[in-house]
C-alpha cells in the first residue's frame, strides 16, 4: 500500500475509534460520578446500566432545533464549534497506540501535540464572542485568561518526561520507560506528574478550575447560546481532548503500551492507562470545590509556573550530569 | 545523539557588557531587599558598574577582540562608542539621583532599566551580525520605551511612551525587514560575510531594497527627517534625565551601529547610500533648525536641535573615509558631553513644584544663579558652535571631511544651518542674562552628584574643544579596523 | 505534491491577510491573522522546518494571538474608532506612493531577483536547532533572554498601581 493511502486509512480508523471511544467516555464519567453520589446514573437507555445511552444522547442533538441568537456574530458563531473540534481531534495524529500503530509518529510528537491543543482556546473564544451574550463573553475572557496562565505549567510539566527519554518522539519516550515508567522515577516523575495533573484540570477547564462554565454564575459559559449538533460537536471536542490529554499523560507518565503480556495487548494496557489517567481527573472534579479567578491565576503565576520551571531546571541539570535516556 | 561540542566562549570583548548588565541585575536584587536599601545606594552601584564598565573598555584599548563567530567584534571603533555611552549614562545616572525623587517615583527599576538600556547601546556598537544588532537595538530600546513613561501620572509622560513605542516597534519592523532581506540576498547575516557575498553585485534588487528599509529603521532610531517625528514629544514628556540618554547614549549608538553596517557590510553600496543620506543629511539640518526657531519648550527646543545634530552628523557619514567616520565619532564624543550637560541643568531647575522647561522660567537666571547660568550658556554656545568650545572643533572636523570629499555643498549647507542654529540657542542666553524674570522665575535645587555631572561635562567640552588633536586621533585611529 | 500544498497554503495566506486587512470588525480580523499565522506555520511545515512550525502555532497561534483578541475584546472598539477617518484626503496620498511601490516590485521582479545563495541546508528537527542555538547562535540566544528580563521588568514597573 502507499504511504499516502496507509496514512488516510490509519487516520480514518484513528477518528472513528476516537469518536466511539468519546462517547462512550461520557457514559463512564457520568457512572463514575452517579456512584460517587451514590446515584445509579443512566439506567434505562439500553438496561442494564444504560449501555445505550450514549447513542440516544447524540441522537437526541442531531434531532434537535439549531438555534441561532440574533444578534450572533452569524459566521464566527457557526464556524467556532468545528474549529473547537479540530484540534481536539488532531492531537491524537501524532499518539501512536502501539509501537507503529498510530497517524504519524512525528519526531517533535509531544511538541506538536502542546501546539495543536493550544489552538483550542481559539474556537473557544471563537464561540464566547460570537454568541454575542455577556455570559458567553465574560466565560471567554476568563477562558483566556486560565488557558494562557496554565499552559506553560503544562509543558513544562510535559517536558520533563521529554528531557529524561531525551527525545520530543512519542515511541522514543515510551521506549525510554521499558525499565522504569516516568511516574516512578524517583521525585522528578512525581512531580511532574502531579503538575500534569494540575495543569491537565486547568486546560480542560475542570473543576476546581472550571470558572469558565460556573453554572451558578455563568449558566454553560461559552456554549450557552448553542443547541443541538453544534453543542454535541463542542462537547465531542471537549471530551477528546480530555481523553487526548489523558492518552499523553498515560504515554508521558505511565509507560504507554508497556505491560504484561503479548505486545498485540500494548493498545489495551494503553487505553486501559488512559482511562485510569481519566478517571483520576474525574476524580478530582467530582470531589473539589470551585475556586475564585483570582486564586485560579495566582495559582499559576505565584505558585505553578515557577514550580515547574525548577523542575525543569532540576531536572535538566540531572540528566546533563547523568545522561539523557533513564 | 552525537554530544554538543560548545564553541570556545571568549568572554573577554564580552565584559564591557557584561559588567554594566551584571550591575543590572545587581540592582534588581538589591531593590527585592526586605528592608529597603536606600536609593541613593541602588544608584551608586549603577553608576559603578558604568564606571567599572567604562575601566574594562579602557583596558582593552588597542587590543581588538571578536567572540562568538565574529557576532561581537569589540574593536577600537566599538570601544570609542562605549566611551561616548558609557559617559553619557553615567552622566544620566548622576543627574537622576535627586531629580526623580523630586519629580516622580524613584525605584530601583529606573536604574536597571537604564543599565539594561546601556548594556543594549553598547552591544549595538559592537555587533558585528544582523541579528544582534537587532537585538541590541531592541533591549536598548524597549528599555528606553518604558523608561519614558515613567512618569505615568503625567498625561504628556504615557504620551511620549506610547508614540515613542509605537512608531518604534514600527521602525524595527522595517529594520527587521530590511535584514531578512540582506539576509535573503547574500545568505548572511555577518557583516563581513555580506560584504564578501554583495561584492560585485551592488544592484541586486533585494540588497537595494534591504539597504533602504535599514535606512528607514535607523532613521527612526536617530531620529533624523522624515523619521524625526517622535523626538519633540518623546523628548517633552519624559522624564529630563531619560530624554538626555534618549538624546546622547542611543543616538551615538545607533549611529555608531549605522556607519559600521554601511562602511562594511554595506560598502559596495556607497554611491547608492551616499546620495541618499546626502538629502537626509540636508533635510535634516534643515529642518531642525528651522522648525527650533519657533520652539518656546525648552525641552522641545532641544529635541530640533538634536535632530539637526543628527543632520551635522549624518554628513561625516556621507564624506566617508576614515576622515567622515572619524568626525563622526569625535562628535559624539562632543555632542554627549553637551547635551547631557544642556538637559543636566534642566534637571536642576524647578519652578513652583514642577520642572521649568519654559525659556521664560530661565529669564533673569544669570542674576540669581550666575555659576547655573553660565554653565547653560556654555553647553549653548557650544551646541551652536563657538570656538574654543568642543561644538566647533566637531563641527569643523565633520565640514573639512565632507570638504576634502568632495561635498562642498554640502558642506556649504552645513555652514549655513550652523548660523541659522545661533539664533535659538542665543535666544536662550539673552533670556538668561538680558530679561527680568515674570513672577518667580526658576530656581537652583542643590543636588551634589547632579553638580558633579555638570562638572564633569563641562570640563569635557572644555578641554575637547582647547586640545581636541589627540581625542581626534584617537577617533580616526578608531575608524581604522572598520576600513580593511 | 509539494507545488500544489504550497500553492494552497500560500493562497490561504494571502487570503487571510486580505482579510485582516480589509475586514472593518476588528475581531474578525484578528482571526483571520489567526489563520495567516496558521499557514506560514503550514509553509514551514512543507519547508521540513517542523520544530519551527510548532513553536510558530504555539507561540503565536496559541498565545500572543489570544491575548491580542483578549485585548481588543476589552477595549470593544467604540464608534469613533471604527467611523470614518477625519482625514480622508490623506488617503489620496497611498495612490501615488503605491503607483511607487508597484513601479519598484515591477522593476525588481523584472531585475530577476539575483542568484539567491541559499543558507546551506540544515535539517529542520529539533536536534539541529538546538545544536545551531547553542553554537552558533548562543551570543543572541543569551542576548534574548537579557531582553526578556529588560521587557518584563519594564511592564511590571509601567503596570504597577502605585508606585
Amino acid at each position: 500500500m502507499p504511504p499516502l493511502a496507509w496514512h488516510a486509512l490509519m487516520a480514518f480508523i484513528v477518528l472513528n475509534a476516537i469518536l466511539g471511544l468519546v462517547a462512550y467516555v461520557t457514559l463512564l464519567e457520568r457512572k463514575f460520578a452517579a456512584r460517587m453520589q451514590s446515584r445509579i446514573g443512566p439506567y434505562y437507555v439500553g438496561r442494564p446500566h444504560g449501555w445505550l445511552q450514549p447513542i440516544a444522547d447524540a441522537l437526541k442533538l442531531m434531532l434537535k432545533e439549531d438555534v441561532v441568537p440574533t444578534a450572533a456574530d452569524r459566521g464566527v458563531y457557526n464556524l467556532a464549534p468545528i474549529v473547537f473540534l479540530v484540534p481536539c481531534i488532531l492531537i491524537y495524529a501524532t499518539i501512536p497506540f502501539a509501537p507503529d500503530l498510530g497517524v504519524a509518529d512525528l519526531n517533535i510528537g509531544v511538541l506538536f501535540f502542546l501546539a495543536v491543543s493550544s489552538l483550542e482556546i481559539v474556537g473557544l473564544f471563537m464561540g464566547g464572542w460570537g454568541s454575542n451574550n455577556k455570559y458567553a463573553l465574560l466565560s471567554a475572557m476568563r477562558a483566556v485568561n486560565q488557558i494562557i496562565s496554565y499552559d506553560l505549567p503544562f509543558i513544562f510539566a510535559a517536558l520533563v518526561p521529554v528531557l529524561l527519554a531525551g527525545s520530543l518522539q512519542m515511541s522514543t519516550i515510551v521506549a525510554a520507560q521499558q525499565g522504569l515508567w516516568f511516574v516512578a522515577y524517583p521525585v522528578f516523575g512525581q512531580l511532574a506528574f502531579v503538575a500534569f495533573v494540575v495543569a491537565t484540570l486547568a486546560a480542560e477547564n475542570r473543576v476546581p478550575f472550571d470558572i469558565l462554565e460556573a453554572e451558578s454564575e455563568l449558566v454553560a459559559g461559552f456554549r450557552v447560546e448553542y443547541s443541538g449538533m453544534k453543542f454535541a460537536l463542542i462537547q465531542l471536542g471537549e471530551y477528546a481532548h480530555m481523553l487526548g490529554t489523558s492518552f499523553l499523560g498515560a504515554l508521558l507518565f505511565l509507560g504507554g503500551w508497556l505491560g504484561p503480556g503479548p505486545a498485540w495487548l500494548g493498545p489495551l494496557w494503553f487505553l486501559l492507562k488512559a482511562v485510569l489517567v481519566f478517571l483520576l481527573v474525574t476524580w478530582v472534579r467530582w470531589s473539589f470545590v470551585r475556586i475564585r479567578v483570582d486564586q485560579i491565576l495566582a495559582i499559576s503565576w505565584k505558585v505553578l509556573l515557577p514550580a515547574s520551571i525548577l523542575l525543569l531546571f532540576a531536572t535538566g541539570l540531572w540528566v546533563a550530569t547523568r545522561g539523557a535516556g533513564a | 545523539m552525537t554530544p554538543l561540542a560548545m564553541p570556545p566562549v571568549a568572554i573577554g570583548p564580552l565584559a564591557p557588557v557584561l559588567i554594566v548588565l551584571g550591575a543590572a541585575g545587581l540592582v534588581l536584587l538589591l531593590d527585592l531587599l526586605p528592608r529597603p536599601v536606600g536609593r541613593e545606594l541602588i544608584a551608586t552601584v549603577a553608576l559603578a558598574g558604568l564606571v567599572g564598565a567604562l575601566l574594562a573598555t579602557l583596558a582593552r584599548w588597542g587590543k581588538p577582540g571578536r567572540a562568538f563567530q565574529d557576532m561581537l567584534v569589540l574593536d577600537d571603533f566599538a570601544l570609542f562608542a562605549n566611551v561616548v555611552i558609557c559617559y553619557a549614562a553615567a552622566l544620566v545616572v548622576m543627574l537622576s539621583i535627586d531629580y526623580l525623587g523630586r519629580n516622580g517615583p524613584e525605584t530601583g527599576e529606573y536604574y536597571a532599566l537604564v543599565l539594561f538600556s546601556t548594556g543594549g547601546m553598547m552591544l549595538l556598537a559592537a555587533a558585528g551580525d544582523l541579528i544582534v544588532l537587532f537585538l541590541a537595538l531592541e533591549l536598548m530600546s524597549l528599555s528606553l520605551y518604558v523608561l519614558a513613561g515613567l512618569f505615568k501620572r503625567e498625561l504628556a509622560a504615557s504620551e511620549a511612551s506610547m508614540k515613542y513605542f509605537i512608531l518604534g516597534a514600527f521602525a524595527t519592523s522595517f529594520l527587521l525587514y530590511g535584514i531578512a532581506l540582506i539576509y535573503g540576498a547574500t545568505g548572511t547575516t555577518n557583516l563581513d560575510r555580506i560584504a564578501a557575498a554583495a561584492a560585485g553585485r551592488a544592484h541586486d534588487p533585494l540588497l537595494v531594497i534591504g539597504l533602504g528599509l535599514l535606512l528607514v529603521g535607523f532613521g527612526f532610531k536617530i531620529s533624523s527627517v522624515p523619521f524625526h517625528m517622535w523626538a519633540p514629544d518623546v523628548y517633552q514628556g519624559a522624564p529630563t534625565s531619560v530624554t538626555a540618554l534618549i538624546a546622547t547614549g542611543s543616538k551615538a549608538a545607533a549611529l555608531a551601529a549605522l556607519i559600521r553596517v554601511l562602511v562594511t557590510a554595506l560598502r559596495g553600496s556607497q554611491p547608492d547610500w551616499a546620495v541618499l543620506l546626502w538629502v537626509v543629511a540636508a533635510i535634516t539640518m534643515t529642518v531642525g533648525n528651522v522648525v527650533a526657531i519657533a520652539q518656546s519648550n525648552l525641552k522641545r527646543l532641544l529635541a530640533y536641535s538634536s535632530i539637526a545634530h543628527v543632520g551635522y552628523m549624518l554628513i561625516g557619514v556621507v564624506a566617508g573615509g576614515s576622515a567622515g567616520p572619524g568626525a563622526v565619532l569625535f562628535y559624539l564624543l562632543t555632542y554627549a558631553f553637551t547635551t547631557a550637560g544642556a538637559f543636566g541643568v534642566l534637571t536642576l531647575c524647578e519652578r513652583a513644584q514642577a520642572e521649568a522647561v519654559e525659556v521664560g522660567d530661565y529669564a533673569g537666571l544669570a542674576r540669581r544663579h550666575p555659576v547655573l547660568a553660565a554653565a547653560l550658556g556654555l553647553f549653548l554656545l557650544s551646541l551652536v558652535g563657538i570656538p574654543p568650545l568642543a561644538g566647533f572643533v566637531g563641527k569643523f572636523y565633520l565640514f573639512a571631511a565632507a570638504v576634502r570629499a568632495g561635498y562642498l555643498w554640502l558642506a556649504v549647507i552645513g555652514v549655513v544651518n550652523s548660523a541659522l542654529a545661533a539664533y535659538y540657542y542665543l535666544r536662550v542666553v539673552v533670556f538668561m542674562y538680558m530679561r527680568e524674570p515674570e513672577g518667580a522665575g526658576a530656581r537652583l535645587v542643590p543636588s551634589f552628584a547632579g553638580g558633579l555631572a555638570l562638572a564633569i561635562a563641562l570640563i569635557g567640552i572644555v578641554l575637547l574643544g582647547v586640545i581636541p588633536a589627540p581625542f581626534a586621533d584617537l577617533a580616526q585611529a578608531a575608524v581604522a579596523p572598520l576600513l580593511r | 505534491m509539494t507545488h500544489a500544498a504550497f500553492l494552497v497554503i500560500a493562497a490561504l495566506a494571502v487570503a487571510s491577510a486580505l482579510g485582516l486587512v480589509l475586514r472593518r470588525n476588528a475581531i474578525h480580523g484578528a482571526l483571520f491573522l489567526v489563520v495567516n499565522l496558521g499557514s506560514v506555520a503550514a509553509l514551514y511545515l512543507t519547508l521540513g522546518a517542523e520544530f519551527l512550525a510548532a513553536v510558530q502555532v504555539i507561540v503565536y497561534a496559541g498565545a500572543i494571538m489570544v491575548l491580542f483578541v483578549f485585548a481588543i475584546m476589552v477595549l470593544i472598539p467604540g464608534k469613533e474608532e471604527t467611523g470614518l477617518d477625519p482625514r480622508r484626503g490623506w488617503r489620496l496620498l497611498a495612490l501615488p506612493v503605491g503607483a511607487l511601490l508597484a513601479l519598484q516590485l515591477l522593476l525588481v521582479v523584472r531585475a530577476g531577483v539575483g542568484p539567491v545563495a541559499p543558507a546551506a541546508a540544515v535539517p529542520g528537527g529539533v536536534e539541529a536547532v538546538a545544536r545551531l542555538l547553542f553554537t552558533r547562535y548562543l551570543l543572541p540566544f543569551e542576548l534574548t533572554s537579557v531582553l526578556l528580563l529588560a521587557a518584563m521588568v519594564g511592564v511590571l514597573l509601567l503596570a504597577r498601581r502605585r508606585v
